[in-house]
């Protein structure tokens, strides 16, 4: 990669030309799969990632189900030709753990007991990964689960906010998230409530305080994206 | 007709909460992606896997043969079974494949649904569906297939010279001419990618208008 440049910030523009508060270019579409129940396609940015719901459907192996509720199985996953280096492709160390947090941020969102028995299979696969990868994999998830008609309290929104040049920014990119202080991924529900929290550096206190509000704006914005994607699936229809 | 998403606020009228809702601090939200029925308060879906009720006419296939039941696909993210005794006469279990098969396709109707959703049937006829063609299409385009008062289901029995059954799970059975069963699949189809727009039915009596001026 590139050297660290002098200024990542000036004049309150990133290298980018975004301000501090802004998000990158969002695309987003719902039902780009056939052969998925649910399915989603977001660009962020430079990252691009393609989520897959499969279910509910019968759990192999039979001792994962559970006699109550559905169970959730998410996997995240990164082709090997969406990084600069070829990744080594199948499951590492990395996401593994993306996997499990990433499940526990969309599995709250979900109304498990409607569905005894049965599994609901989540699949997030990075094509291109430029910085906030696991953000995007939620926000594609949580649509795609909508998507597949399964009954959930309401769609999860995350975003990304970090330190950079000493300022709170929201939605870092590759090399700010290098050269920068700190990266905190945030995925909330649309009332609010905080499902997930990573942090990567170092904040104060005040500075915490003022990254979740701006996470919250952030996440405010991603979750009309959402809606539209999902709106946008049936126009030209006699409801919208 | 209004399009919700999964959190959209309804009404603040618990009372009323139908399915598709859910109810938190004294307010109804949707819990589904559909459509709303304003007058009950309740989102009809646009996708989604099948769930048996009690009652349900249902075209299965026959997937196992284990100790006295039929285990039968419903199309549904549970499977369902047949006992023995729902035959009306006594059969030993050892012949059970003389019956019904493995691969055969039958119509049942949904006999009881417990908690945990073991799903059980029972038949009208107990013989397998052994002419016709059956096709799948999603569960949630069957009440369009049906129609308002089964209008649209009376137009294609009407128009095709087909006997068609409609299954509850989004399975559909069609029996007739081989001419006559394509035209059908082909019009079924249309009615399942369609179902969302207006004046569907007068676009259907068209295309098979159309079709059969060709043939």
């Amino acid at each position: 990669m590139s050297d660290k440049p002098k200024k990542l910030i000036e004049k309150g523009k990133r290298l980018d030309g975004r301000k501090v508060d802004e998000l990158r270019p969002i695309k987003m579409e719902a039902g780009v799969l056939k052969r998925a129940d649910g399915s989603c396609y977001m660009e962020l940015g430079g990252n691009k990632v393609i989520a897959a719901v499969y279910g509910p459907r019968a759990v192999h192996p039979r001792h994962l189900q559970e006699a109550t509720q559905v169970i959730i199985r998410y996997r995240y996953d990164m082709a090997s030709f969406s990084v600069e280096d070829r990744k080594r492709p199948g499951p590492d160390r990395r996401s593994v753990e993306i996997s499990k947090v990433s499940r526990e941020a969309i599995e709250p969102s979900i109304i498990k007991e409607y569905f005894p028995r049965s599994t609901i299979d989540i699949f997030v696969e990075i094509l291109q990964a430029d910085a906030g990868t696991r953000t995007v994999g939620i926000n594609a998830a949580s649509v795609a689960l909508a998507d597949a008609g399964i009954p959930m309290r309401g769609l999860v929104s995350s975003c990304a906010v970090g330190k950079v040049d000493g300022q709170i920014v929201l939605d870092l990119t590759g090399e700010e998230d290098n050269y920068g202080e700190a990266d905190m991924p945030i995925a909330m529900t649309q009332d609010g409530k905080i499902t997930l929290l990573q942090m990567d550096g170092h904040l104060t206190k005040e500075e915490f305080a003022l990254a979740i509000e701006l996470a919250k704006q952030g996440c405010k914005a991603i979750y009309e994206v959402q809606r539209n994607a999902l709106v946008a699936k049936y126009k030209g229809g006699s409801y919208v | 007709m209004k399009l919700v998403i999964p959190g959209d606020i309804l009404s603040d009228d618990v009372k009323r909460a139908g399915e598709g809702t859910y109810v938190a601090s004294g307010k109804v939200y949707a819990s589904i992606y559909g459509i709303l029925d304003q007058k009950e308060l309740r989102v009809i879906p646009l996708s989604g896997k099948y769930m048996p009720y009690t009652g349900d006419t249902v075209i299965g296939k026959v997937v196992d043969i284990i100790f006295s039941n039929w285990i039968v696909d419903i199309n549904s993210p549970y499977e369902a079974l047949l006992h023995i005794s729902e035959h009306p006469e006594r059969i030993d279990p050892c012949d059970m494949d003389r019956c019904l098969e493995i691969g055969d396709l039958i119509i049942a109707r949904v006999k009881d649904v417990d908690a945990t959703m073991r799903v059980e049937l029972t038949l009208e006829k107990f013989r397998p569906l052994r002419s016709g063609r059956v096709i799948e299409i999603s569960h949630t385009r069957i009440p369009r297939v049906i129609g308002r008062g089964g209008s649209m289901i009376n137009l294609l029995k009407k128009e095709l010279d087909c006997s068609i059954f409609v299954g509850q799970n989004g399975r559909i059975w069609i029996n007739g001419k081989e001419d006559d069963i394509d035209l059908a699949i082909q019009t079924l189809l249309k009615i399942e990618r369609e179902a969302h727009t207006p004046g569907l039915t007068d676009r259907i009596r068209e295309l098979i208008e159309r079709s059969k001026k060709r043939g």
